[in-house]
């Protein structure tokens, strides 16, 4: 099952690679990893998604939080959750499928961010299934790049993950 | 303030943290470090021969004492010296700070000479690791370092010191912090009074229980309340190979190791089990053969400081408790003693009939369950090596048949007599490791058992033992081959021995002894190990190199059989399986 796993951990050199280091070595996968400094500037979130089973997971967030530079963390698929991805993908758009580029993006809340007469960026976020559909929709031939920037995310309501 | 360099920091913090002893070796990057050592007398440093043997024998003290380990290697070789030696002490979860230095900030990244990137290179096999930026931070760096190392479950810590950190040139104000604080980092302190409580409830319904004890009980100086708690029950206990001593090994109430190579009654009594109660121990695969086998019947209390040891390979755990063994076993014989109940003791008795029925038809503490065939056999090395030491011996072991016939054949009635590599398998642990225990108990007896394969792999450490007085005693069982290599060659590959002898290259032990100023002993007769072992133990001042050749073709029995369950074992040669 997918899930996704929000760490806060101390923003201290190193410590991204024990938690990457974690994953290789103790053979859990990485579905897409982000991470970035928090409001609190000695923090850096990290929402991983890796898929596994009950007992990988438990596993996993165990191994995790023996981490001596993780804080704090919490499997949001637990939840109710927000979970977005944002994707910047560059499209053929000439001739007659400029129109459809456009209509398909349109669709999907897409936003077309550089333009060129052959081709459109467009910028998209959602739920990673979301964007999938969005490729999809346009089509393996008509893509030249796709650049998405992993999952972030956040539990909906009153939960609030901080130290 | 008191100003220090970077390297008189690391010395002044290695006297506040109550540290006697290093073993270290130097190079260029520690150079400061070791003129800041030169010039201080709270530490005394101890130099080896091999930066391996640094780690082990550091381990061997921590081992043998509770207390952190220390040692001290330079950058690049030195530092990749010492990995095998850091990941036997992580994989037994020993308490160690290893500095190491390197190259000066300012080459590092650059491939300069004698650069390794050793945090990166320890990462999977340390509890934390720590690359020292500033001058400033060594003092709080070494404070969490040691913290790190002896708490909650404990582990080596890397403190990776570039040069520049520690020229004596630049002094910078020295104050060193009392404690330490870490949010993130907050090992339990007790254990759940509820979880207790269930523990108690589960375990007093038991009718066929067994305790199974492990080195978790020894490293949290807990062996004191799990023989008061066994007591208290009347229950069976069992030691992994990491928690022998944990209970007494001469007691009535022990029913030997358990495992891979455990004892028949051990192994037997865990399988039939209805409770388990699990302390300090994490279900490791040697010892529950195929997990999805295990212990079908029983229901489980597992103790462990470690959260993630709990339900981590034997899934059915039903009451976790996390928490220091020591804490929680003593509420458990608080609450016990406030409770009105009792185990029930006609079961209890028609399970201890059972046990000692097998007990009597294989223990090997209950008639020989081996062969003699003329020639010294291992199992009657060991017997008698308990019976010249009176069983109060430190006994260090290498890895191979040798190490599970000392496990078996030797009864440890207290903890951290018993010091051998269980995590890792380190061939060559055993000497250095045996220097370390020498040092911090220069009065008692410390024997190295140990094969001619694994001897070779730290022999170095010979001259170390010249140099500090450490009159070791070296139990060399040699079967002229990788022993342990060749059983499963025998039992598994029809006997094709490949790479797993050597008889016509081994070298003269005893001149090889002497070499080095030590007393050389050679055994090939049965009739004369006895006299010849009293004789080496009455030499208290000497190393001493027993050289013990043993029946080559011995096999150790009884060994589960793969991918089956507790208790499907071999148990001899020729004989049935069980
Ligand atoms: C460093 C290392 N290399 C290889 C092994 C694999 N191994 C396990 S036991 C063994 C044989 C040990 O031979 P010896 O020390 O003579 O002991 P014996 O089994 O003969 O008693 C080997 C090669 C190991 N455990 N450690
Ligand atoms: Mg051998």
């Amino acid at each position: 099952m997918r899930r996704i796993i929000s760490v806060l951990m101390e923003n201290e050199p190193g410590a991204l690679s024990r938690v990457v280091g974690l994953f290789s070595q103790r053979g859990y996968n990485i579905e897409s990893l982000t991470v970035a400094p928090t409001e609190d500037s000695t923090l850096s979130r990290l929402t991983v998604t890796t898929i596994g089973d009950d007992i990988v997971i438990e596993q996993i967030t165990k191994q995790l939080n023996k981490l001596i530079d993780v804080v704090k963390l919490v499997d949001l698929t637990e939840g109710e959750h927000l979970e977005r991805e944002l994707i910047l993908i560059k499209i053929k758009a000439s001739g007659a499928q400029r129109a459809e580029v456009k209509r398909t993006c349109d669709i999907f809340r897409g936003q077309i961010v550089d333009v060129t007469p052959a081709i459109y960026t467009v910028q998209l976020t959602g739920t990673s299934d979301k964007l999938d559909a969005f490729i999809d929709a346009i089509g393996a031939s008509a893509v030249l790049e796709v650049v998405r920037s992993g999952v972030s995310g956040i539990a909906r309501g009153e939960r609030v993950l901080s130290v | 303030m008191e100003l220090l360099s970077g390297g008189e920091m690391i010395m002044r913090a290695l006297k506040v943290e109550g540290v006697k002893m290093i073993f270290g070796y130097p190079g260029g990057a520690v150079l400061h470090i070791y003129d800041a050592l030169y010039q201080q007398d709270a530490v005394e440093h101890i130099l080896v021969r091999h930066e391996q043997a640094a780690v082990h024998a550091a381990d061997g003290f921590a081992r043998s004492t509770g207390e952190v380990g220390v040692s001290l290697v330079t950058s690049g070789p030195g530092a990749t010296n010492a990995i095998t030696g850091i990941a036997t002490a992580y994989m037994d979860s020993i308490p160690l700070v290893v500095i190491s230095g390197n190259v000066p900030s300012h080459l590092m990244g650059t491939d300069a000479f004698q650069e390794t990137d050793m945090i990166g290179c320890c990462r999977p096999i340390v509890k934390h690791s720590f690359l020292v930026r500033s001058i400033e931070e060594i003092p709080s760096v070494m404070k969490k370092a040691f913290h790190i190392a002896k708490s909650g479950r404990p582990g080596p810590v890397v403190v990776d010191v570039p040069k520049d950190m520690t020229a004596p040139t630049e002094k910078r104000p020295f104050e060193y912090p009392e404690t330490v604080k870490m949010r993130s980092y907050t090992p339990a302190l007790k254990g759940h009074a509820g979880q207790i409580r269930k523990a108690l409830d589960l375990l007093l319904e038991a009718r066929r229980p067994v305790i199974y004890a492990g080195g978790g009980v020894v490293l949290g100086d807990a062996a004191e309340e799990l023989t008061a708690i066994a007591k208290r029950l009347g229950y069976p206990v069992t030691n992994t190979l990491m928690g022998l001593g944990a209970f007494p090994g001469s007691d009535d109430q022990f029913i030997g190791m358990l495992g891979m190579h455990g004892f028949y009654e051990a192994n037997q009594a865990m399988h039939q089990a209805d409770v388990i109660f699990a302390v300090g121990a994490r279900f490791d695969d040697r010892v529950t053969n195929n997990p999805k086998k295990f212990c079908p019947n029983a229901r489980i209390v597992h103790i462990d400081i470690d959260p993630a040891s709990i339900q981590k390979t034997v899934r059915h755990i039903e009451v976790p408790l996390v928490g220091p063994v020591k804490s929680v076993l003593a509420d458990m014989v608080e609450m016990l003693n406030q409770m009105d109940v009792e185990p029930d003791q006609s079961a209890l008795s028609a399970w201890w009939e059972t046990i000692n029925g097998w007990r009597e038809k294989h223990g090997l503490w209950t008639g020989d369950r081996f062969t003699r065939r003329g020639k010294i056999m291992p199992q009657d090395v060991i017997r008698t090596l308990y019976e010249v030491t009176n069983g109060e011996a430190f006994i260090c072991s290498d890895v191979g048949q040798h190490q599970m016939f000392a496990a078996q054949y030797y009864k440890y009635d207290q903890p951290r007599r018993w010091i051998n590599s269980g995590g890792l398998g380190t061939m060559g642990f055993g000497l250095p490791a045996a220097m370390g225990v020498q040092l911090a108990h220069p009065e008692s007896p410390v024997a190295v058992v140990t094969g001619e394969g694994s001897i070779q792999m730290c022999i170095e450490e010979l001259s170390t033992c010249t140099q500090y007085n450490m009159p070791v005693k070296i139990i060399n069982l040699n079967n002229a081959a990788l022993g342990m290599v060749k059983q499963w060659q025998d039992m598994q590959y029809g006997g094709r021995y490949a790479a797993s002898t050597y008889a016509d290259s081994l070298p003269d032990f005893v001149k090889l002894a002497e070499a080095y100023g030590h007393v050389g002993i050679i055994v090939t007769d049965p009739s004369e190990l006895k006299a010849k072992m009293e004789q080496c133990f009455s030499m208290k001042d000497r190393v001493v190199f027993m050289d013990i050749y043993i029946d080559p073709d011995e096999h150790v029995y009884p060994m589960q059989i793969p991918t089956g369950s507790m208790k499907d074992m071999i148990l001899s040669k020729t004989g049935p399986t069980k």
